[in-house]
């Protein structure tokens, strides 16, 4: 895939169509690989194989394997990076200035969120973690604005330094098991003593935190979001925050169970921090991407939260809202890429009544906001009630600061509706044109499953479900709010 | 005693090679000086496939001090890809910028020939001789440009560190001489094993009775004598605290002995620490691990944190490369007495990040000195822009100073995975914890320099595109490609590795072989 994009040289619609034929291919297999798993089976499915390095000195049979297996959890997020790529190649559209620069880096970004996603062994995981966080500084550095250098430089640096930890945490866990290998699933079946498992718990919890916006290292996340260029803040927010809270799952909730015990009402505290902060911050933003970047920080939170619940419903919402903030998100940041373009400002405070000249842009960024809100019938409605529910079983008084961040959002969120779209019509904009074909074509595919989503989730949660209920030390807390559950399927 | 010359005719070939090209400068002085380079370069590939096609199942003895196995030969052919890289892309530069070409082509290959040597020895001497026709080529080479004053500080500065270390190494040695009565790491190797038990009977016996003297007296004398063969290498190396001449004799050489400096002079040393130590010390690496595990510490911290404010390119890689000696060292530090598969894996390990280190700044240093052709400047500000004007150059330059800071696609991140593995492996969690985080310092200043060529435009008076010439971008070519296949898929090199550590610890297994059976 990124082969394909190295070949052409100069000439930017070529370079264009192959973007948009990589990403195109990718979001069918992706489709298909979210249609055809299995979820009667669960468990991992798609499994592929090739050794790398093995047998010599310390690595056993299978040391390092290139090792691709696909579960109920990460088949949406696949599904997720697969829609958000295909439609952040059709924002980049109109980038003019090193446009192969700009496909090669998005191309190897967009790989390496798929690796992470897939990958079954260590080393491949960690590489692929890098890579996805690797390009980022140029993307930003080279195509954003708002004072990009320091965005960029806070990013990667917040991002590797994570990174350092889960490195660690990686090296110790190989050591202690004494198998020989980095292949996940061998390590999944070693029990790890507690002692071990609390010390190093942390390493991945706040390693991959971090790029969840964790709350005490949220920070990075506004100003990258801001600095970013359009497609890259849509699979930055949209499916690279993810990562982080797909690999407290993959690497601290499977390989460390032992740990959770103690850390997960950690994360659940913060989570629950960032959930209400995020959100009292951006009511504060003036910057339409500021406002977004601090809605993440609140929405990531609640994902925190989900997973820190450590019960069946909670976690399956955290899985749910991680795919349904990721479509939004990215949903809202095409959104307000296609209007900076053009108005070349995002302060919220000069635009007014643009619904008069961008219907479509208001209908859009609209859906995003009530996404955002949870309004019933779209995808963010399912995801949170889910995350509520969930925490309320563990710890009430949580779930209540959820709900009181999920009132905060209605505000800003109702609140830039209310001053930018609607309101009165500020005649500076008399220029403005409708979004062009790219763009309403990127928020089409991006809007379709949030709604497949807030009215029919059963093809989630079939899928998410069961592989939740397999992971250690989940507690099970009735059914699922599924229209099968409903209808006594 | 019959000795096989066959064994060591790369050798003689060498020096051939380096007598051959200053002569025919002499001789034919109307050719075009970049001719002698070329041929310089040719010869060297020529040797290095002979080499490696004729050698490669060799295994045996020069007499006893030196050894033609596997781990020679590859690091014959390592040493000789250096040198042949290092010169063609040198060619353009020294036409441009220096004097007596030929001499200078000609002590690179003598260079490369102490190189050589010095892999292969196993005694104490020939290793020391060897070594001193390394230094004494490079103090020359770095004061190569002479009528630039930097180019003499540093040569000066290096040569009187560079004697003083030398000293220290012979009285190291003399030491353990003294005490093992034998320079052959072979015959230092039980010694040590047992305890210098052997020696102790004999000072009692020169003592003219038995009893009244400890079998561990001569101890003492052995851990100093290894402390100061350490401190000496240190130097060669540039490990902190001993570093304090790498700045100013890299910023002093002409680029091209620059990189020839950190690269074969490094890989050299390394090759050297690593046969000693595994062939004459390791049954007292308990002893020694400590020590060296500290100055790998103090080498990563202290070479990362003063590379952050460097404004010199040249000096923000001698700082670099002292901070990647400090992964080196790690890979020494996870060499076990107890556990000989550990050894080898750690001397696999620091032998495939030597490589790719190497192949890395390499190729960083092709890629600036194709751009210091164009704009004779060195500074790291100088680079703005550069993606604007050769964009093949700045991307070689950013793939290489990503894989110098460990990221992956690079070589730098699979051969750092695998050296801090060893270093796991061996216990030493907290070494490896420390590498991985000032990995993650050195990431900003390599971030830095990649901000200034693809963030601003071009700046000053010269902003237009530029070629840069054929073979040294084809030069840059392989080596990048290079840098992403480690990177990628080491595997095949690692097991060529492997398989070359593994006459290493012969002596060390049999001896443990033995001291089990009693």
């Amino acid at each position: 895939m990124l082969l394909t994009i190295l070949v052409p040289s100069r000439h930017a619609n070529v370079v264009r169509w192959i973007a948009l034929i990589a990403t195109t291919a990718t979001l069918i297999d992706s489709i298909w690989i979210f249609a055809v798993y299995d979820f009667a089976q669960g468990g991992y499915q798609f499994d592929l194989q090739y050794p790398w390095i093995e047998n010599i000195g310390f690595l056993g049979e299978n040391g390092i394997s290139l090792h691709l297996a696909v579960d109920g959890i990460a088949a949406p997020m696949v599904l997720l990076n697969g829609l958000v790529g295909f439609a952040g190649v059709l924002v980049s559209w109109k980038i003019t200035h090193r446009v192969k620069d700009f496909f090669i880096l998005f191309m190897a970004l967009f790989t390496g969120v798929y690796g992470v996603y897939i990958g079954q062994d260590l080393f491949f995981w960690f590489f692929a973690y890098e890579l996805a966080v690797l390009p980022m500084y140029l993307l930003i550095v080279i195509w954003g604005s708002t004072n990009k250098e320091y965005g960029a430089m806070k990013l990667t640096m917040v991002l590797v330094g994570g990174s350092v930890l889960i490195f660690v945490g990686i090296f110790a866990v190989f050591a202690e098991a004494g198998a020989g290998t980095f292949d996940m699933a061998v390590l999944r079946d070693i029990e790890f003593g507690r002692g071990f498992a609390n010390t190093f718990f942390p390493f991945f919890m706040i390693g991959c935190g971090v790029l969840a916006g964790l709350f005490p290292f949220h920070t990075w996340s506004p100003d990258g979001h801001v600095a970013a260029p359009t497609a890259v803040s849509m699979l930055h927010a949209g499916v690279l925050m993810k990562l982080g809270a797909f690999g407290i799952i993959r690497l601290g909730m499977e390989i460390l169970p032992a740990g959770t015990d103690f850390w997960m009402p950690v994360l659940l505290v913060l989570g629950g921090v960032a959930a209400v902060y995020g959100a009292i911050s951006a009511i504060h933003q003036t910057d339409l991407k500021f406002v977004i970047g601090y809605s993440s920080v609140s929405h990531m939170g609640f994902v925190l939260m989900g997973l820190g619940t450590m019960n069946n419903i909670g976690v399956n919402g955290a899985v749910l809202q991680m795919f349904s903030h990721g479509v939004m998100t990215a949903l809202f940041f095409a959104m307000v890429g296609g209007l900076y373009d053009q108005a070349h400002t995002r302060d919220i405070r000069v635009f007014g009544g643009l619904v008069r000249k961008m219907p479509l842009f208001v209908i859009f960024f609209g859906i995003a906001g009530l996404t955002s809100l949870g309004l019933p019938g779209l995808s963010g409605f399912v995801a949170e009630f889910h995350i509520f529910v969930g925490t309320i079983d563990t710890f009430p008084l949580f779930a209540a600061l959820g709900i009181l961040s999920a009132a905060l959002t209605a505000i800003y969120v109702l609140r830039l509706m209310g001053r930018a779209a609607l309101g009165p019509f500020n005649p500076r904009w008399e220029n403005l044109k409708e979004l062009s074909r790219w763009e309403i074509a990127a928020a089409i595919v991006l809007i379709a499953p949030i709604i497949a989503m807030g009215v029919w989730p059963d093809p989630f949660i079939d899928r998410i479900a069961p592989t939740v209920a397999e992971l250690p030390n989940i507690d099970q807390i009735g059914g699922l709010f599924t229209l099968s559950s409903l209808t006594g399927r | 005693m019959d000795l096989e010359y066959q064994l060591i005719i790369p050798e003689f070939v060498m020096a051939g090679l380096a007598v051959v090209v200053i002569a025919a400068a002499l001789m034919f002085r109307q050719v075009d000086q970049k001719w002698f380079g070329y041929f310089t370069a040719a010869g060297l590939a020529v040797i290095a496939i002979v080499t490696a096609a004729a050698y490669w199942n060799t295994n045996d003895d020069f007499g006893t001090v030196l050894a033609v196995d596997h781990f020679t030969v590859l690091f014959r052919v390592f040493f000789l890809g250096i040198a042949f890289f290092t010169v063609m892309a040198a060619v353009q530069f020294a036409g441009d910028r220096l004097k007596n070409h030929a001499e200078f082509y000609g002590l690179i290959v003598f260079a490369t020939l102490g190189m050589m040597l010095l892999a292969a020895s196993r005694e104490l001497l020939t290793a020391y001789l060897s070594l001193e026709l390394l230094s004494f080529s490079f103090y020359i080479l770095v004061g190569f440009n002479k009528l630039n004053p930097f180019s003499n500080e540093g040569s000066l500065k290096y040569m009187l560190l560079g004697a003083f270390s030398s000293a220290l190494m012979l009285y190291g040695i003399s030491l353990i001489y003294g005490v093992t009565g034998t320079t052959t790491y072979s015959a230092i190797g039980p010694d040590v094993a047992e305890g210098t038990r052997n020696i102790a009977d004999q000072l009692a016996s020169f003592a003219g009775g038995s009893g009244g003297v400890d079998p561990d007296g001569a101890r003492p004398g052995l851990l100093i004598g290894l402390v100061l063969i350490i401190a000496g290498l240190g130097f060669k190396v540039s490990a902190v605290p001993f570093h304090q001449w790498t700045p100013d004799a890299y910023q002093g050489a002409p680029l091209p002995i620059t990189a020839f400096l950190s690269a074969g002079g490094k890989a050299a040393a390394f090759a050297f620490f690593l046969r000693l130590f595994s062939e004459a010390f390791l049954p007292a690496a308990a002893e020694w691990v400590w020590f060296v595990g500290i100055l790998a510490a103090v080498t990563m911290i202290v070479g990362n944190l003063m590379a952050l404010q460097q404004t010199n390119f040249k000096r923000l890689m001698a700082y670099s490369s002292i901070s990647q000696v400090g992964y080196l060292l790690v890979g020494i530090v996870a060499l076990n007495a107890a556990d000989i598969g550990q050894s080898q894996d750690a001397a696999s390990a620091l032998v495939l990040h030597l490589i790719g280190y190497v192949t890395t700044n390499i190729a960083v240093f092709a890629a600036i000195i194709a751009f210091y052709n164009r704009s004779g400047r060195d500074d790291i500000i100088d680079l703005r822009g550069l993606a604007e004007r050769q964009p093949f150059l700045a991307f070689s330059i950013a793939a290489a100073l990503f894989s110098l800071a460990g990221m992956p696609l690079f070589a730098g991140f699979a051969t750092k995975f695998i050296i801090f593995q060893a270093a796991f492996n061996n216990g030493f969690l907290w070494l490896g914890a420390i590498g991985v985080t000032v990995s993650f310092v050195s990431l900003y200043y390599y971030l830095m320099v990649i901000k200034q060529m693809y963030l601003y435009e071009p700046e000053g008076s010269d902003r237009a595109r530029f070629h840069v010439s054929r073979p040294l971008a084809g030069a840059l070519v392989v080596l990048v490609a290079g840098v992403l296949f480690i990177g990628l898929y080491p595997t095949p090199l690692f097991d060529v590795i492997h398989s070359s550590t593994e006459g290493l610890f012969e002596q060390a297994a049999a001896l443990s072989a033995s001291v089990v059976g009693n």
